[in-house]
């Protein structure tokens, strides 16, 4: 691209600035065209199998990591309906109690290290770099790492699942039960080395969604014109930066109690499997919120969208998210109410849990005062669904605070009455505002509508499904009904409940079935969406659906909240970003100024290879402990198959020097 | 950057170009330097926890340690030093990678994988001196896990070193390459800062409390 020459002389008088241009040319529209072509030329990935899996665009491995998470979904699902038709009526024997044990254990799993946090922090990956107006996400090559290994996680769990080596000592895997004395075979080593699997990719995502939002905004979007999802995705990210290491070290522990005969968990020999608890759920309870925050930044994008008003209280909103992350470090043990705890411990962890309530109750209300002051209400299906949290949520929430309060903890702990508050709070507080938010991005990912009126459909069965399903199992862990159990007598008196709900989970499958229809239709024969079909105020809908891969051309800058909606504010365009490169501008933290130009590593095969090697080793050393000293070898060796710059590239000492005496670093 | 708050009503079109800044930077500007603190973050986590199952389990049982002698004090403290010495040739190295000074980029990486090298020889040894072994009772297990995970760390960032030489004495260092290894050296102090409460509760937890 030849420079113009006012240009050059503006770099001289101010060389190392961001400087505003006038009339630039570089914005006329002919201008602009030829900038695309080569920007899709520099962007572009190549077709085929070994282009396909180098990609570093954040959408396609978003949408990857979604459909991924989706699938795992499904399977998870399944195994939820063969619960169901076991347990709908008594002494049925259409599972036998073992393979039931695998298949609770695998639900569990499946759904919170499967699909609950990989598919949230998938919508991060998406979303967030446009929403901050980037180009790119940070390090798309190690979010490329992080899918693959993901990936292969899911996939060794259910090949060994189908080689009948699934854990069954549930998704928490307390010892001595999962531990070298009750635990048989591979399954509870399998069990702790697919956790091993998704700590590295979530601790990747985690990473590279926090550098992205710290550094790659786009200028003019300082801290406190982050949108509320934006918000949400850096407090999740750093939830799972805090709360993962405490599973990492509790999972090996509990592989090396396994493979080496180490004490920690073995009270006999000085350990104590109580502490297994401790760390798994100093972990296990920020992991709801890890699970459940991302949907409430869903939730004030759409309900924002839809009353076609600012969220009420933005600044209330954004501390009541950190509150809520910083609290729920602290309430941990109140998984632990019945291990025997102190009088004081209990109290404390009572209180913590119960103060939960206000920063939500913040949050609700204040979602209350948008929709109630909105200027025009549209009860379209991403609606529908963010509307359901406030049913559904709140009875989970409700029971919630019930579940804190020691007394009533020790009479239902353990029963169906705790199953039926996890699911009203996941899936309530995740999985339904997730559906909808995928409802409402979703023309943004494909360029389609979905249909809405197997949208309605689909949300309307989901909704009588799911309370059909799981309202009864309150009353069933009120009557007693312990959870994990195969089977149960007659005499018990639980079987009509129980029918109830395997009818629910009939109908939630249908819903499902439909919702899927949906989306296979849409891709097809969907209203062509453009840029912003509901009309919403945030930067992704600024670019075309969907998005080409470098996301914006030009970049914008912002000067509000709402961007789209501040017509009257036209902020300054950046020009200036070499497009034969894959420039990304780098920003300050505060206030997101300009600071320097950042080349984005293009697609590269090594991140695939180094997935492989990782998880040969992963899986070699469940079998042999040397497989962590050999199988460390091919890791090393793709590594710094990574790591070596590909040739081509300028070198220092052959004359970039020009180039770097621009920076402030040298003077 | 004060026209970004008020926005640009009704002045024709107006570009912000950036063509002039430049295409690296050290520090917290850099994004490298970020994912660097978010690892030490998370590492300082794992230790952290580590630490915490440490205390717990010692509170499970009468005497710490149940039986046999604390680890011997001569070789952690040896390695201590090691560590602590090795601040200053990190300190240069990241000083001259600042300054983009190949030569003494080169030197100082040279010097510092010496260091490491001997540190690494010295903890083969420390294992040895702990006088237990990992699986003789909970206590043996946790104080193997803390220094092997530590070990780890050493290692790994040994090995990661020694690509960083190689690349600086025989590769292409461009810019970017720099900024590693300025931000390789922030991790190597991290490294060396997270062994102190851990050599503290290794070598001083069974004596002095």
């Amino acid at each position: 691209m030849t420079r113009h020459e006012g240009d050059e002389k503006r770099r001289r008088d101010d060389a190392g600035r961001p400087a505003l241009s006038e009339n630039d040319p570089r914005l006329e529209p002919a201008r602009l065209d030829t900038e695309r072509r080569l920007l899709d030329r520099t962007w572009a990935n190549g077709r085929g199998l070994i282009a396909w899996i180098s990609d570093t665009d954040h959408k396609a491995i978003g949408r990857r990591f979604l459909v991924t998470a989706f699938g795992f979904f499904t399977l998870g699902g399944i195994l939820a309906g063969l619960m169901r038709i076991q347990l709908a009526r008594p002494e049925n024997t259409f599972l036998n109690p073992d393979l039931y044990n695998q298949i609770f254990t695998m639900h569990g799993t499946t759904m919170m290290f499967l699909f609950a946090v990989p598919v949230v922090l998938a919508m991060g990956v998406y979303l967030v770099p446009l929403m901050v107006g980037a180009r790119a996400i940070a390090f798309p090559r190690m979010l490329n790492y992080g899918y693959w290994m993901f990936l292969f996680g899911g996939i060794f769990l259910y090949v060994m699942f189908f080689l009948n080596t699934g854990p069954d000592a549930g998704w928490f895997s307390y010892p001595p039960l999962a531990g070298p004395e009750f635990g048989y075979g591979k399954r509870s080593d399998v069990w702790a080395q697919l956790i091993t699997f998704t700590e590295v990719s979530g601790l990747i995502v985690a990473t590279c969604l926090v550098c992205t939002i710290f550094k790659l905004r786009t200028p003019g979007m300082s801290l406190n014109r982050m949108p509320l999802f934006v918000w949400a995705m850096l407090i999740v990210s750093f939830m799972v930066i805090f709360a993962m290491p405490s599973i990492v070290i509790s999972s090996t522990c509990l592989i090396l109690d396994r493979l080496v005969s180490t004490h920690i968990y073995n009270q006999a020999e000085g350990g104590d499997p109580i502490l297994w608890q401790h760390l798994f759920w100093f972990f296990g309870h920020p992991e709801v919120y890890i699970i459940f925050l991302p949907a409430l930044g869903m939730m004030s994008e759409v309900i924002a969208t839809f009353s076609r008003r600012r969220v009420f209280g933005y600044i209330e909103m954004v501390l009541s998210m950190a509150a809520t992350a910083f609290i729920g470090f602290g309430v941990w043990v109140h998984h632990m109410f019945t291990t025997g705890l102190p009088q004081f411990g209990q109290s404390f962890f009572t209180a913590a849990s119960i103060m939960i309530v206000v920063p939500t109750s913040i949050q609700i209300f204040n979602w209350i005062a948008t929709l109630w002051t909105a200027r025009r209400l549209r009860l379209a299906t991403p609606f529908l669904y963010m509307a359901s949290f406030f049913f559904v949520f709140i009875i989970g929430g409700l029971t919630g605070v019930m579940l804190a309060s020691v007394p009533l903890d020790r009479q239902v702990h353990d029963t169906y009455f705790v199953v039926a508050h996890f699911h009203y709070v996941l899936i309530g507080g995740s999985t339904f505002p997730l559906l909808g938010g995928l409802f409402f991005w979703f023309p943004k990912m494909t360029g389609r509508m979905m249909s809405e009126r197997l949208g309605q459909a689909s949300f309307w069965l989901l909704f009588v499904g799911f309370n059909l399903t799981f309202f009864p199992m309150h009353l069933l862990g009120l009557e007693g009904m312990p959870r994990r159990v195969y089977t149960y007598q007659a005499a018990m008196g639980w079987e009509r409940l129980n029918l109830l709900a395997t009818l629910g989970a009939a109908i939630i499958f249908v819903a499902l079935v439909v919702y899927l229809i949906n989306i296979l239709v849409s891709l097809r024969h969907g209203a062509v969406a453009g840029d912003n079909p509901w009309g919403a105020s945030t930067l992704e809908w600024a670019t075309s659906s969907p998005p080409p891969p470098y996301n914006f051309s030009p970049q914008p800058t912002v000067a509000s909240r709402e961007p789209l909606w501040h017509t009257e504010l036209t902020p300054p365009p950046i020009v200036g970003l070499d497009p034969s490169k894959r420039e990304v501008l780098v920003t300050y933290l505060l206030d997101a100024e300009p600071d320097h130009r950042y080349p984005m590593p293009g697609p590269s095969l090594w991140p695939f290879l180094a997935a492989i090697a990782t998880s040969g080793m992963f899986v070699w050393s469940i079998f042999q402990a040397q497989g962590v000293v050999w199988g460390s070898i091919p890791i090393f060796v793709t590594l710094v198959g990574w790591f070596w710059p590909t040739k081509g590239k300028k070198a220092l000492q052959h004359g970039v020097h020009g180039r770097l005496a621009l920076g402030d670093s040298l003077s | 950057m004060t026209h970004l708050r008020e926005g640009y009503g009704g002045r024709g079109p107006v570009a912000l170009d950036v063509s002039a800044l430049p295409n690296y930077a050290f520090g917290h500007r850099s994004l490298m330097w970020w994912a660097t603190a978010c690892m030490m973050v998370i590492e300082g986590m794992v230790f952290a926890m580590i630490v915490m199952s440490y205390i717990y389990l010692k509170g499970r049982v009468p005497h710490w340690p149940p039986s046999g002698p604390p680890p011997d004090l001569r070789w952690g403290t040896v390695n201590t030093a090691i560590l602590l010495a090795s601040c200053l040739p990190n300190a240069l190295a990241k000083k001259a990678a600042e300054r983009f000074d190949l030569t003494k980029v080169r030197l100082w990486l040279v010097v510092c994988l010496v260091f490491a090298a001997a540190f690494n020889a010295v903890r083969f040894v420390e294992f040895s001196a702990l006088n237990v072994r990992w699986d003789s009772n909970g206590y043996g297990s946790i104080v193997w896990v803390l220094l092997g995970f530590h070990t780890t760390h050493v290692l790994t960032d040994f090995l990661d070193s020694s690509v960083l030489t190689a690349l600086a004495l025989f590769g292409p260092m461009e810019a970017h390459k720099f900024v590693d290894v300025s931000e390789n050296a922030l991790y190597w102090y991290f490294v060396v800062l997270s062994w102190l409460p851990i050599y503290a509760v290794i070598y001083f937890a069974p004596r002095i409390v």
